[in-house]
């Protein structure tokens, strides 16, 4: 099969992508949109972790934790400010700088992969703990409460850059929150074709290679952190925007769990797999949380577990596996090229 | 004056009995534990359960509770560790899962509520401040349990076995030891004393299926700060941070008292990133 440059299919991705958010919300009902609209915020923080933990091989527990940094921030410049647009830009701002110093303690000591999973858990049970504690009145930002287990009502929307009074129904909700989930798509597409994508890949491959081969791998680990954080720091804004109300449970050991088994089960090493593990299963969890006979963190755990045992790669790598086994080899370096492609391409 | 320092000593202690299942499960044999948490819980559970039943209190959280958690170690072992040793992070991973399971059936069976327990022995008073004698049981517990694994691994041929083991499993089975049997037993005696943790703790907090989050934080900095000499590392990870903890808890509030504690545990870290136990000797455990 003839590769078709990278340029011309992420150009029809985003393309067919586009057109399809934009028509939708004509042909499905108002329930759809919104839950859909809930599955592309946490598409973009399944994209986060994909990144981080697949490509650049940093299992980060404190993803659903920069989302949430992402939320609190956005919720709180949105009321002080009153116009969304700088409140979108403190939301990515705030979880990069939040990253960035938490990675500069763990890649500049060098931790390894256990450690700094451990130490993002806690980060994460942490920040769940303290803004659990904030609902004295001490606790203001500007005019915005955090509320403590309460949380942050009432949140303003998106709008119109500079027109407060312009701002974004369900529906147009929908289609923001479908385009920055494709461009963030894509985006990492491009990045992960560009230098600091095969740097990136490299380092998961083989991080003391990278070191000899001369790169600072601690410079570049840190890089992919803060770009991951940043990712699901917007994936929180859109989380905010779709909710109106953001509150700790985001910190929570239960929230937390979810971008990790979206990814795992939707295909570590991919970009498509974790937006589709995010959309199946946080759909999944909507109907499993309506019924009262099953606890859902049983089942959960359960299929989590028996993905790491018997599928450890995801669904999208095992389905890829077997296509291209299935197909026979034309040439000695078919098989070659095709499970480099599997890894390396979303 | 001098009940800040028991309580300094008590935040020291229960740390460290938090931490020594973990930290015998993760020193010995390179797992990380994240159901570490689950078994605290499921330990608090047995003593709850089998002292509302009847037995008496003690015999609930010294026996009952360990010998619990413990089978349910070498259950978790067989079933799911077993399949994955070499590989930290799927070990991470499938035991993260596990814990989710596990805190899904107890809500399950229990339901979602806080089950009480009385605290047992009294309390007593200095310059005019009372506070539960039970502080003393956890101190002495908790020094008693690191004498006894310390003297265990490093004076009898058990321990011996253990620590062969892991370091070396091949050698081990060529002598004729089987070294499977070996981890499964390690494996369910940091379970157990994990579940003997859980059950002293259970007094203090209540029972409730979430109550793992409450511990696993603290457990994990503290075993990871230790560093490779895990008994000593675990030991003096808990009175740094033990201090760290609850003078921050007593000057401001319990929340800063953890923010302060990850943070002293990320500049420990960044400083001596091989944990607290690179300052010693190479011959501690």
């Amino acid at each position: 099969m003839a590769r078709v440059p990278l340029a011309i299919q992420l150009g029809a991705i985003a393309l067919a992508g586009a057109a399809v958010i934009v028509a939708l919300p004509s042909f499905i009902g108002y329930d759809t949109i919104l839950q859909i609209t809930l599955n592309f915020a946490f598409a973009i923080l399944a994209l986060s972790l994909g990144f981080v933990w697949g490509y650049a091989g940093i299992f980060s527990f404190g993803q659903a934790a920069f989302f949430g940094l992402g939320g609190y921030a956005y919720a709180a410049a949105a009321i002080n400010f009153g116009d969304s647009t700088p409140a979108i830009l403190i939301g990515v701002l705030l979880p990069a700088l939040f990253a960035l110093v938490l990675g500069y303690f763990v890649f500049y000591a060098r931790l390894s992969s256990i450690y700094v999973a451990v130490i993002t858990l806690v980060v994460t049970l942490i920040l769940y703990k303290f803004m659990g504690q904030t609902a004295k009145p001490s606790y203001m930002i500007g005019n915005a409460m955090l509320g403590g287990y309460n949380g942050i009502p009432a949140i303003p929307p998106l709008n119109v850059p500079g027109r407060p009074d312009l701002f974004a129904g369900p529906e147009e909700m929908f289609v923001i929150a479908g385009l920055t989930a494709l461009a963030v798509y894509i985006g990492l597409r491009v990045l992960l074709a560009a230098r600091l994508g095969k740097i990136v890949v490299g380092m998961r491959e083989n991080e003391l290679r990278m070191e000899l081969l001369g790169f600072d791998t601690r410079f570049y680990k840190l890089v992919a952190f803060v770009i991951a954080a940043a990712i699901a720091g917007l994936g929180g804004v859109m989380f905010a925007n779709w909710n109106a109300f953001i509150d700790p449970h985001v910190f929570g050991l239960g929230f937390s769990a979810q971008p990790i088994i979206w990814v795992m089960i939707g295909g570590l090493g991919t970009l498509i797999g974790p937006i589709l593990g995010a959309f199946i299963l946080s759909t999944l969890s909507l109907e499993l949380g309506t019924q009262k006979t099953i606890d859902i963190n049983l089942i959960l755990g359960l299929v989590f577990t028996v993905f790491v045992l018997l599928v450890p790669q995801g669904i999208i790598p095992t389905l890829r596996k077997f296509w291209t086994d299935r197909r026979p080899a034309r040439d000695p370096d078919a098989g070659a090229n095709a499970s480099r492609e599997a890894s390396s391409h979303g | 004056m001098a009940i800040a320092a028991i309580q300094i000593l008590n935040t020291m202690a229960s740390l460290a009995l938090i931490s020594l299942g973990l930290a015998v499960i993760f020193g010995m044999m390179r797992v990380m534990n994240f159901a570490h948490g689950e078994l605290l819980m499921l330990g608090a559970y047995s003593v709850q359960f089998a002292n509302a039943y009847g037995v008496n209190i003690w015999i609930a959280m010294f026996v009952v509770a360990p010998v619990v958690v413990g089978l349910i170690g070498i259950l978790i072992e067989r079933l799911v560790i077993r399949h994955l040793y070499g590989r930290m992070m799927d070990t991470l991973l499938a035991t993260w899962g596990l814990s989710l399971f596990i805190t899904g059936l107890v809500t399950m069976v229990f339901g979602n509520v806080t089950r009480g327990l009385s605290t047992p022995l009294g309390s007593f008073e200095i310059g005019g401040i009372r506070d539960s004698s039970y502080k003393f049981l956890i101190i002495g517990v908790t020094i008693a349990l690191f004498v006894a694994i310390y003297a265990v691994l490093r004076h009898t041929r058990v321990g011996l076995i253990a620590r062969a083991t892991m370091d070396n499993p091949r050698q081990v089975g060529v002598m004729g030891i089987n070294p499977g049997y070996v981890y499964t037993a390690t494996f369910a005696v940091g379970a157990a004393l994990t579940g003997l943790a859980g059950a002293i703790m259970a007094p203090l907090t209540g029972v409730l299926p979430t109550m793992g989050a409450a511990y696993i934080g603290k457990a994990f900095i503290t075993v990871i700060c230790g560093g490779d000499a895990i008994f000593a590392g675990t030991a003096s990870a808990a009175v740094l941070f033990g201090l760290i903890n609850q003078t921050t808890t007593i000057l401001l509030t319990p929340e800063f008292g953890e923010v302060a504690l990850l943070l002293g545990a990320l500049l420990m870290l960044r400083i001596l990133p091989s944990g607290l136990s690179s300052l010693f000797s190479r011959r501690a455990v």
